[in-house]
């Protein structure tokens, strides 16, 4: 095999960074004002908001190499997608974890359907169908995986638009508030920071996953 | 030779050569590295135990597994290039057999001919005498439930060769057949060979296969192992190949 | 042969087996009916029913009785390993696709032949207010749902576990579809109806139908392909 310790500091690399700017996440958000009605709890925003869109990010990714996957059987794809679908689904429980704890200081309330909990919900729960195919759907289930990240991804639109109308139809829900510019610097260093801690899991997932598929190709030369 | 019916007729071969053919699924490997050349006009045995590869093989040649590596060309060309055409020179019986329990016999020759595009004074014809070689002209509007499993394996022959196919690839055809039935089905298969097609038939029957195959092809494990010529009978052979190989 | 020719081919030949059996339309309006007895026991209370509860409990029976069909359907093709026939048939693969959406939507049709009534019926809800409204809704809805369907359910012909991995697969990727049908039947059937959001839900049906009904014929080769 060739020689690929060049690449295999990238995804060490980038999780120190994001490790780094997560531990020091606490102060850089400190410096932001203290917002008065929700208190602390505000706080978890700057890491909610970043982590939900990394979940998109990586729906959208696992959606595109499922694509490529289903018309053109390209095996890189394919580990890039299942990389993808299980940072959706970790970062979706994440976005799933942090969403209530907001909503229990803010509406008083553990859960809400609110729009766009209730889309990253369905966002989830997709892209676990798609893992639950892959791990039980036996030989050859990847393709059939991909199919359902693939119609995923195209998916997204018509959940957040039809979710939003059945939601906005009963404003007794907030809709997540707008912030004032001195809040942006930290949410930007989380958002960075998650984005860099998702690269870099996506990479090992995915070289993993290369590797897995190495073995058993190596398993079934030995065979032979 | 005869030629091919009606609108088949910009499709046709006379050799299907499998280069290197492997197919695994998983960590299970079904296929590794066959190879082989089968022409026109004759019958190739394909023998081997349980689980040694034989149905992938078939699935491979019948264009419906892909192959994990290597390539089939018919003539000169891959599955790819003919394109949906080539299914239509094609002839499988599966081992499932491939009919509708609750369609008449004639009901699922129809319904199959059509698919196969087949013109319908021509299929007409053709499912009558399908019916007449299957032994079931009298019970052609009885629905295929009610049949035992010796009829339904010849019905399934028929309707596999109705749309007369270039390439035959029967797995199994002797399961439930009767003495007689066996005796037909391979009259059948000899006839098929006078008009020219590539069969290739699995079985466990090697007697039955002996007494009518040009070639065999044994697999074990998903290789090609050789049979050793010989004065012997087939299945002594068969199994010393087996036996060394494993 | 043409795909729509030898979609409707297949199609017949579905219809011709289920006319045969009636297993399917039987089990499946049964079904559907011992699911609007249980939806009594939730949404009924003090003789009138909870509001708004008709649609949903009209969807919800629609959904349950055209996933149990649906695996029915495509079980019997499993059963002699037809559907292989059908994939070494030399047609072309979005046929089969069309074909079995098209007996599939005329079962469909079918089984809500009698629930929509049955719902108006039992649940006193307003189905003539504005049948054709309401046919719309139901009809794109059911589309979208078994286009979607149809698909999933021919891929996972050959996965293990497949009766429990539809409906994980399917309802999520179908809610839009489950949503806008629901959702525009509970305006056209609301005490205060409002058509202008019904209308508005019709039109997200007919997008969501489109897009999905064209991914699904543009895939179904490459899925069933193995």
């Amino acid at each position: 095999m060739k020689d690929m310790s060049g690449s295999d500091r990238v995804p060490t690399i980038l999780l120190s960074v994001a490790g780094l700017m997560l531990a020091a996440s606490p102060w850089v958000i400190d410096t932001a004002p203290y917002e008065a009605t929700m208190g602390l709890v505000q706080r978890i925003f700057y890491y909610h908001f970043p982590i939900a869109m990394t979940m998109m990010v990586a729906a959208i990714v696992c959606g595109i190499a499922s694509a490529i996957y289903v018309f053109r059987r390209t095996e890189r794809a394919d580990h890039v997608a299942v990389a993808a679908a299980e940072m959706a689904s970790l970062f979706g429980l994440l976005v799933l974890i942090t969403g209530p704890l907001w909503a229990r200081k803010s509406w008083g309330v553990w859960w809400v359907w609110d729009a766009r909990i209730t889309s990253t919900f369905i966002m989830w729960m997709v892209f676990n169908a798609y893992l639950l195919l892959r791990r039980f759907g036996g030989p050859g289930s990847e393709v059939l995986s991909a199919a359902v990240g693939f119609f995923g991804m195209v998916l997204v639109p018509f959940i957040y638009w039809s979710v939003n109308l059945w939601r906005t139809l009963h404003p007794n829900t907030t809709v997540v508030p707008t912030l004032p510019v001195s809040m942006g610097i930290p949410l930007y260093y989380c958002w960075i920071a998650f984005t860099l801690l998702f690269v870099g899991l996506m990479v090992l997932r995915a070289r993993l996953e290369r590797s897995r598929v190495l073995v058993e190709r190596a398993w079934r030369a030995v065979e032979e | 030779m005869t030629r091919p019916h009606h609108g088949a007729s910009d499709c046709d071969f006379d050799v299907v050569a499998a280069v290197e053919v492997s197919r695994h699924y998983g960590r299970r490997r079904a296929l590794a590295g066959v190879t082989g050349q089968w022409t026109a006009g004759t019958i190739t045995g394909l023998f081997g135990p349980n689980g040694a590869g034989k149905s992938t093989l078939l699935g491979v040649l019948s264009t419906l597994l892909r192959p994990s590596g290597g390539t089939v060309r018919y003539g000169d060309r891959d599955a790819r290039a003919w394109g949906d055409i080539l299914r239509s020179r094609i002839g499988v019986l599966g081992h499932d057999l491939f009919l509708y329990p609750e369609l008449t016999a004639r009901e699922n020759l129809i319904f199959f001919g059509r698919l196969y595009g087949m013109a319908p004074a021509h299929l007409e014809r053709s499912v009558e005498t399908a019916l007449k070689r299957a032994g079931l002209a009298a019970r052609a509007d009885d629905r295929v439930g009610s049949f035992s499993r010796g009829m339904r394996q010849r019905l399934a022959a028929e309707r596999a060769l109705l749309h007369g196919p270039r390439l035959v690839l029967f797995d199994e055809p002797f399961t439930g057949l009767d003495d007689a039935s066996v005796e037909r089905m391979i009259a059948r298969l000899r006839e098929l060979r006078e008009q020219g097609a590539i069969v290739l038939a699995a079985t466990h029957d090697l007697e039955i296969a002996e007494q009518f195959v040009d070639g065999g092809l044994c697999l074990q494990g998903g290789r090609i192992v050789t049979i050793p010529p010989g004065p012997e009978p087939l299945r002594a052979r068969y199994r010393r190949a087996v036996e060394e190989a494993a | 042969m043409g795909v729509l020719q030898a979609a409707w081919l297949i199609a017949r030949k579905d219809l011709t087996v289920e006319l045969r059996s009636r297993e399917l339309i039987y089990t499946a309006v049964f079904f559907a009916l011992s699911c609007l007895l249980v939806f009594a026991f939730a949404f009924v209370g003090e003789r009138t029913v909870v509001e708004n509860a008709p649609a949903g409990i009209l969807w919800v029976t629609t959904i349950f009785a055209a996933s149990l069909a649906l695996g029915r359907t495509f079980e019997r093709e499993r059963q002699a390993d037809t559907l292989r026939a059908l994939l070494l048939a030399p047609i072309e693969r979005p046929s089969i696709y069309l074909g079995k959406l098209l007996s599939l939507l005329i079962l469909l049709f079918g089984i809500q032949v009698v629930v929509v009534p049955l719902v108006g019926l039992l649940f006193g809800a307003p189905i003539f207010r504005a049948p054709l409204l309401l046919g719309g809704l139901l009809l794109l809805g059911t589309v979208g749902f078994a286009a979607v369907g149809t698909l999933f359910a021919a891929m996972l012909q050959r996965a293990s576990s497949r009766d429990v991995l539809l409906p994980v697969v399917l309802y999520p990727v179908t809610l839009p579809a489950i949503l806008g049908g629901m959702q525009g039947t509970l305006w056209v059937l609301a005490a205060e109806p409002n058509y202008e959001l019904a209308r508005t839900w019709l039109a997200m049906l007919v997008f969501f139908d489109a897009v999905f009904l064209t991914l699904a014929l543009w895939t179904f080769a490459p899925v069933t392909s193995e």
